[in-house]
């Protein structure tokens, strides 16, 4: 490639004095002192949050403030960068009106170190139990820390709205069994 | 299965345009899947009597069409090709047998519309719980569900309700919502297990499977209904919500809890085995396994498992070990116990380290009552191996008697044992007293305690390595989890006892293919997965304690079992 070389024109009076640099440059600091502010005092003031943002995974639990994951881990194979980790296990006896899901998890983990936010554990659940909120803040001291377990997720997670109420309708069925 | 059979007994048959010899009486399922042509079925087992009751496998079929008076092929003028009367109505393909000309459509629109039907029909009262169903991943009904589904239901009534998680046995939980009445299992438990537990009861779409009132589903076959069930009825119990299917790793293997042989996948995630299944082989078990077979891995985790070098009961490493072990050696009277258990190669190199030793060799029989069906009397997986490689002549006796009086006149003072308990072979504590032990061994045991050098060995499942069935067929496992921090593969170790140069069974194999004549031209990886028959004559004469199981028969009758 060659070289071209550029000729530096000397600077004039006026400009070795500075002045007008400095007098257009005070003229964009004074013209955003009066503008509408942009920026926002974070973290005493938090962003609106527009709907189907893709934030920090979370379970949630139903209405009555059960869990719904029933650890089926397509989360966890679907996960591109295999941030979930779930131990399946059997729904705990305690749970009189769950015994029937038969299946919870015992443990669930996301990685926040590895989580890439797609969303993708979202669009697979069958369960409508894993929703990305609009968490957005997860910092830590420690890799550990980065780790969301079971108790943080639904901790996170909250309550979500359910429109099926699915295995509410496969008690009663079951419930009321076929009239022989 | 088919049978294999004579060149004239071939029939030639027509499957979607393509002609294929198969033997008479084969029947369509298995003619279309020698041309790679998958007909869906759900009741068919090829190794099960044939019901029909499932109606997947509906097809079209027709045959040429004859002269009424000649007998003559009628030629179709327009494509100069015999002309075909094909049925107005489906058949199903399960039930339909081979016949010279027979022609077979799969892929015609009453076919798909058959299958579509059908699989409408299955799914009305299938409880759709596939999240929380042990089967998914491997479920017949998911899979045709993608080919033959509508993808919504029409079905505006309320489901049937059936009872859900009921203990079949010790093993087997059932869901009947899910079951869609192929009675697999019900022939399984007939025909190979002959114990007929289960039925089924009610009518209609109340029909649901049940054990005998005062019966359980608790032969040591039972899992092998889970196996077979095409769909998540049957599961097992120990599995249950353990894992998904389709993270777990298959790795092709050999059942070592008797001398049958069972080939074997071990389903393994993270070097954790989560279950063990039975893979096909014709010759040996069909597509069945014992149930005691499939808790063998639970021994790779056990709380007993050897997993530091000890010399003279302190922690050591592998070279300063086996250092102590020649030391041992070099004092004379060395004796070399053997196992059974051992693959070929360890059972090879255990014979090197003998002959460098100028050291007797023992083995010791372990025997069990056997079942007639794949559970045989001999409960050491090798013992054919010991023979073919030389390490023994005749066949082991349950005791170490010889190898007791040769201690107590002080003949023996070092005991090598290849992961045998001497204390259960029958060495007292004051023959114990007398010796020096070296135990190449996975678990703990009397031995290990009394043992002077204790190596720590790996399990079947951690290694590669092949075996020699009662049928004296090679069969080789491959290794399917890592290794416990802390063991050494056994070829290793005896291989530097020996000092014999191999690392592994590649170069094993290279020495056993120079030295032994009935494994003369074969490497490790030439070996097939359904293994190979070697020949048995040298050994017919000798009295093996297995008696008839499944696709065996003893050449003499068998002996009298402990």
């Amino acid at each position: 490639m060659a070289i071209i070389p550029l000729e530096r024109k000397p600077l004039t009076f006026v400009e070795r004095t500075y002045l007008p640099g400095i007098a257009s440059g005070l003229k964009t600091t004074f013209k955003h002192l009066f503008q509408p502010k942009v920026t926002m005092e974070y973290p005493e003031q938090r962003p609106a949050i527009s709907p189907g943002y893709r934030g920090v995974p979370t379970l949630v639990k139903d209405p009555h403030g059960r869990e719904k994951c029933v650890s089926c881990q397509l989360c966890e194979f679907v996960c591109p960068p295999k941030a979930i980790r779930i131990t399946p296990g059997e729904v705990p006896a305690d749970q009189t009106d769950r015994t029937h899901v038969e299946k919870a998890p015992q443990a669930f983990d996301i990685d926040m170190l590895r989580c890439i936010y797609c969303g993708l554990c979202q669009e697979v659940c069958p369960e409508e139990a894993i929703f990305l909120q609009n968490q957005y803040s997860m910092t830590g001291y420690s890799r550990a820390e980065m780790v969301n377990d079971k108790a943080r997720l639904y901790e996170l997670g909250g309550t979500l709205p359910d429109a099926h109420f699915k295995w509410d309708k496969k008690l009663v069925a079951e419930q009321h069994g076929n009239a022989h | 299965m088919i049978q294999p059979a004579k060149p004239a007994d071939l029939v030639t048959v027509n499957v979607d345009g393509k002609d294929i010899a198969v033997p008479k009486g084969t029947n369509v399922i298995e003619a279309a899947r020698q041309l790679g042509i998958d007909i869906p079925h759900y009741c068919y087992h090829p190794k099960l009597t044939i019901v029909g009751n499932c109606r997947m496998c509906l097809i079209e079929m027709g045959l040429p069409a004859v002269d009424p008076a000649t007998k003559a092929p009628i030629v179709d003028p327009a494509t100069g090709k015999p002309k075909i009367n094909w049925m107005p109505r489906p058949q199903i393909g399960c039930g339909t047998n081979a016949s010279p000309g027979l022609h077979i459509r799969t892929t015609s629109p009453l076919v798909k519309d058959c299958r579509e039907g059908v699989m409408e029909f299955l799914l009305i009262n299938h409880p759709l719980d596939c999240p929380i169903c042990d089967q998914a991943g491997e479920c017949k009904l998911q899979e045709q569900s993608t080919g033959y589904g509508r993808g919504y239901s029409r079905f505006v009534e309320q489901k049937n309700v059936k009872p859900k998680r009921t203990q079949l046995g010790p093993r087997v939980t059932l869901d009947d919502e899910r079951c869609i009445l192929c009675s697999r299992c019900i022939r399984f438990s007939k025909e190979i297990a002959k114990d007929d537990v289960l039925g089924f009861i009610d009518r209609g779409s109340y029909s649901t499977l049940t054990c005998y009132p005062g019966r359980k589903l608790e032969n040591n076959y039972s899992l092998n209904t889970v196996d077979i069930c095409p769909v998540g009825a049957l599961t097992s119990t120990d599995f249950r919500f353990k894992m998904r299917v389709w993270f777990l790793k298959q790795t092709n293997s050999i059942d070592t809890e008797s001398s049958v042989g069972a080939n074997t996948v071990v389903w393994s995630r993270e070097g954790a085995i989560y279950r063990i299944t039975p893979r096909r082989n014709d010759e040996v078990n069909d597509t069945w396994m014992a149930d005691s077979g499939r808790e063998l891995f639970k021994a790779v985790k056990a709380a007993d498992r050897l997993t530091a070098i000890k010399v003279n009961g302190a922690d050591s490493e592998l070279d300063i070990a086996i250092n102590a072990a020649t030391q041992l050696c070099k004092e004379g009277g060395v004796a070399v116990v053997g196992s059974g258990r051992s693959s070929v190669e360890e059972q090879f190199l255990t014979k090197k380290l003998a002959d460098t030793l100028k050291a007797s060799t023992f083995l010791v029989s372990w025997v069990g009552q056997g079942d007639k069906l794949l559970v045989s009397a001999d409960r050491n997986p090798n013992v054919r191996g010991a023979l073919v490689t030389g390490l023994i002549k005749t066949l082991p006796a349950p005791k170490l008697t010889d190898l007791a009086a040769q201690i107590d006149a002080g003949k023996i003072r070092t005991v090598i044992s290849v992961g045998e308990d001497l204390a259960a072979a029958g060495l007292s504590a004051v023959q114990f007293a007398k010796i020096s032990v070296i135990y190449l061994g996975t678990h703990a045991n009397a031995t290990s305690a009394a043992a002077k050098v204790v190596i720590p060995t790996q399990s079947v499942f951690e290694k590669h390595g092949t075996l020699v069935n009662q049928q004296f067929r090679l069969q080789k496992f491959a290794q399917a989890v890592p290794a416990p921090v802390g063991t050494t593969d056994d070829l290793v170790v005896l291989a530097k006892l020996a000092g014999v140069a191999v690392a592994d069974v590649g170069s094993a194999w290279k020495l056993i293919a120079a030295e032994v004549p009935a494994l003369g031209t074969m490497t490790f990886v030439n070996i097939p997965e359904t293994g190979l028959l070697l020949d048995a004559t040298p050994w017919a004469a000798l009295p093996f304690v297995e008696g008839e199981t499944l696709h065996y028969k003893p050449a003499v009758p068998a002996a009298v079992t402990a």
